[in-house]
């Protein structure tokens, strides 16, 4: 019992950093039905940035992060400028390679500058451990989860009420429309891309205060998002939050139990199985929008 | 208000749609725009908002004037703000926006808080019909609703023109004299200036001021409404009825018959 509760906990706590990752990937999807291959980078960046300015510049963990964070915006920001301008107009699909270029050109300059070893991460978080009923959780996973749902809410409540936020879905449903009503859509899909750079930078701080490092695997978190969106409706926020909890918990309890008897593996496959379930009797993903159709 | 001198639409760099079309819009009127399918008049409105740069279109000749000042090339979304809104063909509410949060993008360019709650009231007494469905999603709504909504989108921009194109496609008669009733309405009390496309020449020249009617990307006719109603080619092209109907005609049946289907 201790045993499953420990997978489940752990579960949940990688789950919360899939469902930030997991929103940012929502986020630029429903603004602009672009699927961003890079999101997995731009956590990994976060976390690298994060690292590098405390590690040389002796800034407190606090200010370096509150940095990175405005990094990461800019970088959204910049993404826009360089890559989606030029773009504006040319079909979805194109833009879509040009995210998967941008991941190899991203994973390429992070390995350039701080190479591919491990970068220990200061300690961000207590050691000690709280104690929740019988079972020992670091405060690492307590924090992560607590500021996953923080940032969470805050970003519901934009998307339902917020002018900028019911802009973004106009623009998701038709740019032309959104045009139409003085929306400019640069502006939207600047700020969807800071967004999702600044969630994913959150991301990749926590995990590497969690995990204690940093390397070039964190952006594989990137890929596993994937199935976490297309499970909860790739452009439903609410969808990514229970996507990115279900996957970081199935991941962990296939890893925990299942492991030991196939001899391992089970854990990285787990998700792109239920994913394939999943789809098959929800071809939206569970929260996903389905097109109205008026009769 | 509103000038068009000689201008020219080229889609995709080869297909010319207006050939040197002027028209002018004095300030406070309704003006129609009538015309056949593809004479060009929904091209026209998408120029003047600046909605034709989406399109691959783009205006090669010519000059468009808005209060004196040019606005071909100005972005869409800076035109808004001049105080132009064109409610596009076929509606185009946000389908899975709430009635009230289309609403609300409809004033996306204004910041006065207290005007904007004004002019939400405002919309909702004109619409009495949207207010009882204003938590619902657009696309929900009937045909007439949404074009209910495209137009109250429109006056919660405050906009000094609208550019109206086609509000009676697909709606029932009765619901078309409703909105035109309204569109009426809006002009009487609120001032604003309206260029409208219409399919249904009878039914534009009933409330415009003046009419111009469109052929082949060009202005082939225009005049007071009045005088557009009562000329023997508009009333026989355009409007299905005319002196001593003739099949024999098989010319001009044809083209009636392009008119009214």
């Amino acid at each position: 019992m201790e045993f499953f509760l420990q997978l489940l906990i752990s579960g949940l706590v990688i789950g919360s950093i899939y469902a930030l990752v997991g929103l940012g990937f929502v986020i630029i999807y429903k603004s602009s039905s672009i699927l961003n291959f890079a999101q997995g980078e731009f956590l990994m960046l976060g976390a690298y940035v994060c690292v590098a300015i405390v590690g040389t510049h002796k800034v407190p963990f606090l200010a370096a992060f509150a940095i990175t964070l405005c990094f990461s915006a800019l970088l959204g920001v910049l993404m826009e400028r360089l890559l989606l301008r030029p773009m504006i107009g040319e079909p979805v699909i194109s833009v879509i390679m040009l995210t998967l270029g941008l991941s190899s050109v991203l994973k390429a300059v992070v390995q350039g500058i701080w190479g591919t070893d491990t970068r220990p991460y200061p300690e961000i978080f207590p050691t000690t451990p709280v104690m929740i009923g019988p079972l020992p959780v670091s405060q690492g996973y307590l924090y992560s989860v607590a500021s996953v749902l923080v940032l969470l809410g805050l970003f519901s409540v934009f998307f339902k009420y917020s002018r900028a936020g019911i802009a973004m879905r106009a623009t998701a449903f038709s740019q032309q429309v959104a045009l139409s009503m003085g929306i400019s859509v640069k502006h939207i899909f600047a700020l969807a891309w800071s967004i999702a750079a600044v969630v994913s930078a959150v991301g990749g701080v926590l995990l590497g205060g969690i995990r204690g490092g940093v390397d070039g695997a964190f952006a594989l978190f990137g890929l596993k998002v994937i199935p976490v969106v297309i499970l909860g409706g790739l452009d439903s926020v609410l969808g990514a939050i229970v996507g990115g909890l279900v996957m970081g918990v199935l991941e962990n309890l296939s890893g925990g139990y299942l492991d030991p008897l196939l001899g391992g593996g089970v854990k990285e496959v787990a998700p792109f199985i239920a994913l394939v379930a999943i789809l098959s009797i929800k071809p939206y993903g569970l929260f996903g929008k389905v097109k109205i159709e008026r009769v | 208000m509103l000038h068009l001198k000689n201008v020219e639409v080229i889609y995709d760099d080869v297909i010319l749609v207006l050939k040197g079309l002027s028209l002018h819009v004095p300030e406070g009127k309704i003006v129609a725009l009538l015309g056949s399918n593809g004479a060009g008049k929904s091209t026209t409105l998408k120029a003047i908002s600046g909605l034709l740069h989406t399109e691959e279109g783009e205006v090669t000749d010519g000059t468009i004037e808005f209060q004196g000042q040019r606005i071909d090339g100005v972005a869409p979304e800076q035109i808004v703000r001049r105080g132009i809104f064109q409610v596009m063909e076929g509606r185009r509410v946000f389908e899975d926006l709430t009635v009230e949060e289309n609403i609300v993008m409809g004033g996306y360019t204004r910041n006065d808080r207290a005007g904007l709650r004004r002019d939400t009231e405002m919309v909702y007494t004109y619409f009495p019909r949207l207010h009882e469905r204003r938590k619902r999603l657009a696309g929900y709504l009937s045909g007439g609703e949404q074009q209910m909504l495209a137009i109250s989108r429109a006056l919660m921009a405050r906009p000094k023109l609208i550019l109206l194109d086609e509000p009676s496609l697909g709606l029932a008669p009765l619901l078309v004299k409703e909105i035109f009733g309204i569109v009426k309405r809006i002009n009487d009390e609120e001032k604003t200036t309206f260029l409208l496309v219409e399919q249904n020449a009878n039914l534009a020249l009933s409330i415009a001021h003046h009419g111009y009617v469109m052929e082949n990307g060009r202005i082939v006719l225009e005049g007071d409404a009045e005088k557009l109603r009562s000329n023997e080619d508009v009333k026989e092209f355009y409007m299905g009825g005319g002196a001593g109907k003739s099949y024999k005609n098989l010319k001009f049946y044809k083209r009636r018959k392009r008119w009214l289907s």
